[in-house]
């Protein structure tokens, strides 16, 4: 689904720089950031945090019929990241193919190129993860 | 909470069913469950309506005042429920709610999705919303690249095989071969499903349900006064539903369902059943690793011998426990709204001994289990002989 220019403003810390949250009560830490915490609720007390970038592979796939606006980019390799903060996030893991991948390896973000809305239409940019050697 | 019983069930064929629209076939089956129950349709005080994305797929919002309008039923209260494809479990649930307060008397539930109208990339994008758009979507993430996370969890920690996961498929195209109503009367082998195309890997285009066109209506009552409509009711024992992370990669475990481990002990504490107890289970196979999933968390196998339970036949018509009689989503079809309530629909069928040659011997308790998205709403049901 093609997004609005105002829904790709508003989430540029997040998809740019990985700026999540944290409650400072159960020390628990949110990515994508939540304003409340399902643990704590009215006791919890949130901030943001910005996380490393750096986590492992949880689960994986080989995506071979994209959805729309994803056509240019298939096939290509979709996973959960258990990033070591703690959360777990979808993303797509670029310059391999599933074969290449294990549970368990060690990823990094890169800032990529996510989706065009046509020739004339918005670019949107945010994370990625590669392998790490 | 007065009981609730089930008097009048009816439902289109499935498939791509190009010459009707979404009225068409909402009315189609409605028209076959007032004549099931034996009603004018002037009974009827309320109308719920199950249904994922009309404005999507055919452009329709303010889809229940639509059918109600052209099932001739104004000016009674029609609603739609919405929960992805829980959607049809979900409008049960209220139908149910609503009889069972006293504040309804006779309630007309079905659900619906006209899906070939759309393109594929439409359909594709329509279903993508029940997943977390901004979060999941966003990334590339398709339902069967979901649903593939799950299989590639499931095949680490349990050992389950893409053969395993193949042998659910074969079995609901075997049922579903008996069924008239189903899209894919046809049966398959191991090596159909192994050698189709992969879509999201290790998942094949035969681990998928399919795109399908299709409606489903129940109607209830009052237990006592359901025989006055029907010799053959059906009451609604249990009904219960729980909620998960909408984001399936914010889940603690990726092969488990906390919604439907929480939905179905409620419902069987409700019932007063055990899994022993039932008879038959029509549940939320949208991809094969979702059947398997689904048999240990509604807990008839134990954690990770759910995919050696299908290879080894012990979810087969007649079977340990009958699962997916009517084809289940794989081969009966999966217009994603119309899907909670076909399952109630064939198990209406199966209770009564009318379930011709997928008849489960002396069935007496059944279950059905739907599922929103990658499992962020869960709904069961348990009907049983009145």
């Amino acid at each position: 689904m093609q997004e609005s220019l105002a829904i790709t403003w508003r989430r540029i810390p997040e998809r740019y720089g990985l700026l999540g949250t944290k409650c400072e009560t159960c020390k628990t830490n949110y990515f994508p950031p939540r304003t409340v915490c399902p643990n704590c609720r009215r006791r919890g007390k949130i901030v943001k945090y910005k996380f490393s970038g750096k986590g492992k592979v949880y689960s994986f796939t080989e995506i071979t019929a994209p959805p729309e606006g994803f056509e240019l980019e298939a096939p290509y390799v979709l996973a959960i990241i258990e990033l070591v903060e703690g959360p777990k996030i979808t993303s797509q893991i670029v310059e391999c193919k599933d074969s290449h991948v294990d549970i368990g390896a060690p990823v990094e973000m890169v800032f990529r190129k996510i989706q065009e809305d046509g020739p004339e239409g918005l670019i949107h940019y945010g994370f990625k993860f590669r392998l790490v050697k | 909470m007065r009981r609730v019983a089930i008097v009048g069930v009816g439902m289109t064929k499935f498939g791509e069913e190009w010459g009707r629209g979404f009225r068409d076939l909402i009315v189609e089956a409605g028209a076959r469950a007032l004549q099931d129950a034996n009603m004018s349709g002037a009974e009827l005080d309320a109308l719920y309506c199950g249904t994922m994305a009309p404005g999507k797929l055919v452009g329709q919002e303010h889809s229940a005042a639509l059918i109600a309008d052209f099932m001739g039923l104004n000016p009674i209260p029609a609603t739609r429920v919405e929960a992805a494809c829980a959607s049809g479990g979900l409008a049960l649930r209220q139908a149910y709610m609503a009889v069972g307060s006293g504040m309804h008397d006779a309630v007309v539930v079905g659900g619906v999705e006209k899906m070939t109208d759309a393109s594929g990339a439409q359909v594709s994008s329509a279903l993508g919303g029940a997943g977390d758009q901004e979060w999941e979507l966003f990334s590339g993430a398709t339902f069967p690249g979901l649903y593939a996370f799950m299989a590639r969890r499931h095949m680490l920690e349990y050992g389950t095989t893409e053969e395993q996961l193949a042998a659910v498929a074969v079995k609901n195209h075997a049922n579903g071969s008996k069924n008239k109503y189903a899209q894919y009367q046809n049966e398959i082998t191991i090596d159909t499903v192994m050698k189709s195309k992969v879509v999201a890997s290790p998942l094949k285009v035969f681990d998928c349900a399919p795109v399908t066109d299709g409606a489903a209506v129940v109607i209830l009552v009052p237990l006592e006064k359901a025989k006055k409509y029907n010799e053959n009711p059906i009451e609604i024992v249990a009904s219960a539903q729980a909620s998960d992370t909408i984001a399936l990669h914010d889940r603690k475990s990726l092969t488990k369902m906390r919604a439907t481990e929480v939905a179905s002990r409620k419902a069987y504490e409700m019932a007063k059943v055990t899994t022993k107890d039932i008879d038959i289970v029509e549940l939320h196979d949208c991809f094969t690793i979702a059947e398997v999933i689904a048999t240990e968390d509604l807990g008839f196998f134990n954690k990770g011998e759910g995919g050696k339970a299908a290879a080894d036949g012990r979810t087969a018509l007649n079977a340990e426990i009958s699962v997916n009689t009517s084809g289940g989503l794989k081969a009966c079809g999966h217009p994603v709204g119309a899907t909670g309530i076909k399952q109630a629909v064939e198990v209406t069928w199966q209770l009564r001994g009318q379930a011709d040659k997928r008849q489960v011997k002396d069935a007496e308790i059944g279950l059905t289990h739907n599922v929103g998205g990658s499992g962020a709403t869960c709904v069961v049901h348990i009907l049983k002989r009145a």
